[in-house]
């Protein structure tokens, strides 16, 4: 029974630690590392024995030197053995051992008896294989897009795998697709319009959200229900559905191409959100504040400006950053409305860049990053506040 | 008392919400029921812009003669497929100048020239002028002549507006495109893509539901795909699939685990041998979906999470107490307790990946067999202009959509009644 755990439990655990040391040699392959095979084999092999190994002498000798001896013949084998490979990538294996042999300490002799030893060794595995390989998948692109924008059209085309950046070179050869596109593709005027329509969008939401909010949380009146439930549907809507009406319309009208027709249709789109968002805020608010202020006379204009308002600002502005976002990251609409390059929006640039065959894919990541770097900012910097707002189901995509 | 009070409140309630309510039905509920009328409809791009009179005014100094000017109007109808009818036409001249010879079908009063046209067919041209005579002999500004602005006026049909209806635009989409096709290539993209982010939502919430050093931070990190804007991540995506110079390919090839590059967006089918079975893997739907699950399965991953930090602590202890196994505590508490966050999540994921056209439209264009119903508006309505079978295309979503709504709330209501 218990030589049975363990085996299960080397296993186990030297998958992890060919993950772990896998992603390790395709970061190092993308520096310039002659890697040409991974070795799932014999790394295998090594993990196991050294887990093994490691619990079966666990208490003959002391942790730190059992650290030593297993890293070191692993790194011997994996590292000088196999292949020669310089000294930065030993030593980045030594760490990831040495962290992994800091989550092995938990499972000791003792640990083995347990009735559920294997299953929580497996689920307790396959957390931190997940997170590792979750972080890798997810930050990989971003690693990508941003390594790409610093790169020259030949050294893309020579060698794909070469991400190392030159930092010796200069700053004005590093940072050469972003002046190109800032001054060969107008990006600066592409942010303009873009910040313009994201900030437009949510002053006008805010403005007819929040007293539609309001109605809604707290006064009677006939169709409440009604539009509270119709919120729901129509945020649920297909926008592509919209998009020929629109079309349509907005040409006879004139509003293509014009920063005024995207501000409409962006408001159109996010008062949903926006208003389902407020009025749930709206209602945990103690109403014995406006009661106090009815007796006063005040008007429910009043209400909302002197009551409603200070009371709800991190409602209001976690609202406010979502709409920017969703305005900012939005494309359905301005790829079929603008076809004017002096009203085009970031995304909608980006996108008319990539048309062009001969566009070099430096540049295209170069606008990428200027696209993501302020949202990710904006994400980041108030996570808190977004992501209750996240789960309250607001984010459409 | 009260009523009075009650109506005022009634009164409010409806001036703060008008604007709102205005702005959705006119963007939102307006185009919706207009999709009807135009799926009924003939239409095509170049048939949008309302056709109208237009006048280009040349002005010309006649040779030998100081004292006369010509003026030219090159006269046109915009529109190439519809007449104009009652075109009318106004034009303002400076008080030193008479005209010599006049149209017959125009009049001359107080400086101003007014004409009748007539109807004006499709395509039609005219170059149209007059003679003055200088009264004054002074020097006529040409410039300043011609930034007075002839203005026409003409009444002219709205094609969008008139009654004629078919039913060619369905029996197109319905019977020709490879509908069939169509309908299971979105079918795959939707269901295979919502099944997919709800599992890893399921392992990614598990794990951070877990406590470990910087959980936090992988938090986010979870859910950067998701709030980054979709046109940077497809081209990242396309540059790292590429098969030419993309990093996955020369990865693949550098270990040996592949001989010849890939194109993962490019190719419809491959060739895949799994125990000693062969078949055809739609390859670029496949990398299509992989993308999907990718970008979406943040938002299964959140509202999870937030449900698994909602279980009680003591259905844990509970469990431990009688020695269940931690598969146990996953099937017989954890799992239940999230299946009402997941059967919401199905369905809004279903029906906003049913819809999704920027993530497919950005990777493939909806080429090698990636082509799914919202690209397919796009293709009939822009690519090959028939705005109106674009928008049968449409409604065809919308009545699936319906349909799928009807029978998914009608499995959960039985669902629940068992309960």
């Amino acid at each position: 029974m218990k030589i049975k755990n363990i085996i299960i439990f080397s296993i186990i655990s030297s998958l992890l630690l060919l993950s772990l040391i896998s992603i390790w040699k395709i970061l190092s392959t993308l520096q310039g590392v002659k890697l040409d095979n991974l070795n799932f084999q014999i790394l295998f092999i090594l993990g196991f024995l050294v887990t093994f190994l490691n619990v079966i002498i666990e208490k003959k000798i002391n942790f730190l030197i059992r650290l030593f001896i297993f890293s070191f013949i692993f790194i011997f084998i994996d590292g000088y053995l196999i292949q020669n490979l310089p000294f930065w990538y030993n030593f980045g294996s030594f760490l990831i051992i040495c962290l992994f042999f800091n989550k092995l300490k938990k499972y000791n002799n003792d640990f083995f008896i347990n009735e559920h030893s294997t299953q929580t060794i497996i689920f307790d595995f396959l957390t931190l294989f997940g997170i590792v390989l979750f972080s890798f998948v997810i930050l990989f692109p971003f690693y990508m897009m941003l390594v790409t924008s610093f790169k020259t059209q030949i050294a893309l085309l020579v060698n794909p795998l070469d991400f190392s950046i030159n930092f010796n070179q200069d700053i004005k050869e590093l940072f050469k697709s972003y002046f190109v596109i800032f001054k060969s593709y107008k990006f600066g005027k592409y942010i303009l319009t873009s910040t313009i329509v994201s900030l437009g969008t949510v002053l006008i939401t805010l403005l007819f959200a929040i007293p539609a909010a309001y109605a809604i949380a707290r006064l009677n009146f006939f169709g409440k229900s009604f539009m509270s439930t119709s919120i729901l549907i129509i945020y649920m809507f297909p926008a592509i559905v919209l998009v020929i009406p629109l079309y349509t319309v907005f040409s006879q009208l004139g509003l293509r191409n014009s920063i005024f027709g995207l501000l409409i249709v962006y408001t159109a789109t996010t008062l949903p959100v926006a208003i389902y968002m407020l009025q749930g805020y709206f209602k945990s608010i103690p109403k014995e504040l406006e009661e106090a202020a009815i007796l006063d006379k005040l008007s429910w204009f009043g209400i909302i400006i002197k009551i409603i308002l200070p009371l709800s600002i991190p409602a209001i502005s976690s609202v406010a950053l979502y709409v920017f976002m969703i305005a900012w990251n939005e494309f359905l609409f301005s790829l079929m409305f603008l076809d004017n390059p002096n009203s085009f929006t970031l995304s909608r640039a980006i996108q008319y860049l990539s048309g062009d065959a001969e566009t070099p894919r430096q540049y295209l990541m170069a606008g990428s990053v200027i696209v993501t770097l302020p949202v990710l900012f904006i994400f980041v910097y108030f996570e808190k506040y977004l992501v209750s707002g996240l789960t309250a189901g607001s984010v459409k995509g | 008392m009260k009523d009075n009070l009650s109506y005022t409140e009634k009164r409010t309630a409806y001036i703060l919400t008008l604007p709102a309510v205005c702005l959705v039905f006119a963007i939102i509920l307006f185009p919706i029921f207009a999709n009807i009328w135009i799926s009924f409809k003939e239409v095509e791009l170049k048939d949008i812009r309302i056709p109208e009179p237009r006048a280009k005014k040349i002005v010309k100094t006649v040779s030998g003669d100081e004292n006369k000017i010509k003026i030219l109007y090159k006269l046109r109808n915009s529109s190439l497929l519809q007449e104009i009818r009652k075109v009318k036409f106004e034009d303002k001249y400076p008080k030193n100048l008479k005209p010599l010879d006049l149209d017959q079908r125009c009049t001359y009063k107080k400086n101003k020239i007014n004409c009748d046209f007539g109807t004006w067919p499709a395509k039609y041209k005219e170059n149209f002028q007059i003679l003055f005579k200088i009264t004054d002999n002074s020097v006529i500004n040409k410039k300043e002549l011609k930034s007075i602005k002839p203005k026409l006026d003409g009444d002219s049909d709205n094609i969008l507006l008139n009654a004629n209806f078919t039913l060619k635009n369905f029996k197109k989409v319905i019977f020709e495109n490879e509908f069939l096709d169509l309908l299971l290539t979105t079918f795959y993209y939707t269901f295979f893509g919502t099944i997919g982010s709800i599992i890893f939502g399921i392992l990614t919430a598990q794990m951070v539901n877990q406590k470990f050093y910087g959980r936090t931070f992988m938090r986010s990190v979870l859910l950067f795909p998701y709030v980054a804007p979709v046109v940077a991540l497809a081209y990242t995506w396309e540059l790292l699939l590429d098969p030419n110079s993309g990093t996955l390919n020369s990865l693949l090839i550098n270990y040996q685990i592949i001989e010849t590059p890939i194109n993962l967006l490019g190719q419809k089918y491959i060739d895949i041998n799994i125990l000693g079975i062969d078949f055809k893997l739609r390859l670029a739907l496949t990398t299509v979906i992989i993308f999907e699950i990718w970008r979406y399965f943040p938002l299964a991953f959140l509202f999870i999470l937030a449900r698994l930090q909602a279980i009680p602590k003591e259905l844990y202890e509970a469990a431990d107490v009688d020695g269940a196994s931690p598969f146990q505590k996953f099937f017989k508490i954890t799992l239940p307790q999230i299946t009402a966050v997941i059967s919401i999540l199905f369905m809004i994921r279903f029906i906003w990946n049913f819809n999704k056209f920027e993530d497919v439209f950005l990777l493939t264009g909806g080429a090698s067999g990636t082509r799914t119903l919202p690209i397919n508006v796009y293709q009939q309505g822009f690519a090959i202009s028939d705005i109106g079978t674009g928008s049968a295309v449409s409604i065809v979503i919308v009545i699936l959509l319906l349909l799928f709504m009807f029978f998914y709330f009608k499995l959960l209501g039985r669902k629940v009644d068992e309960n």
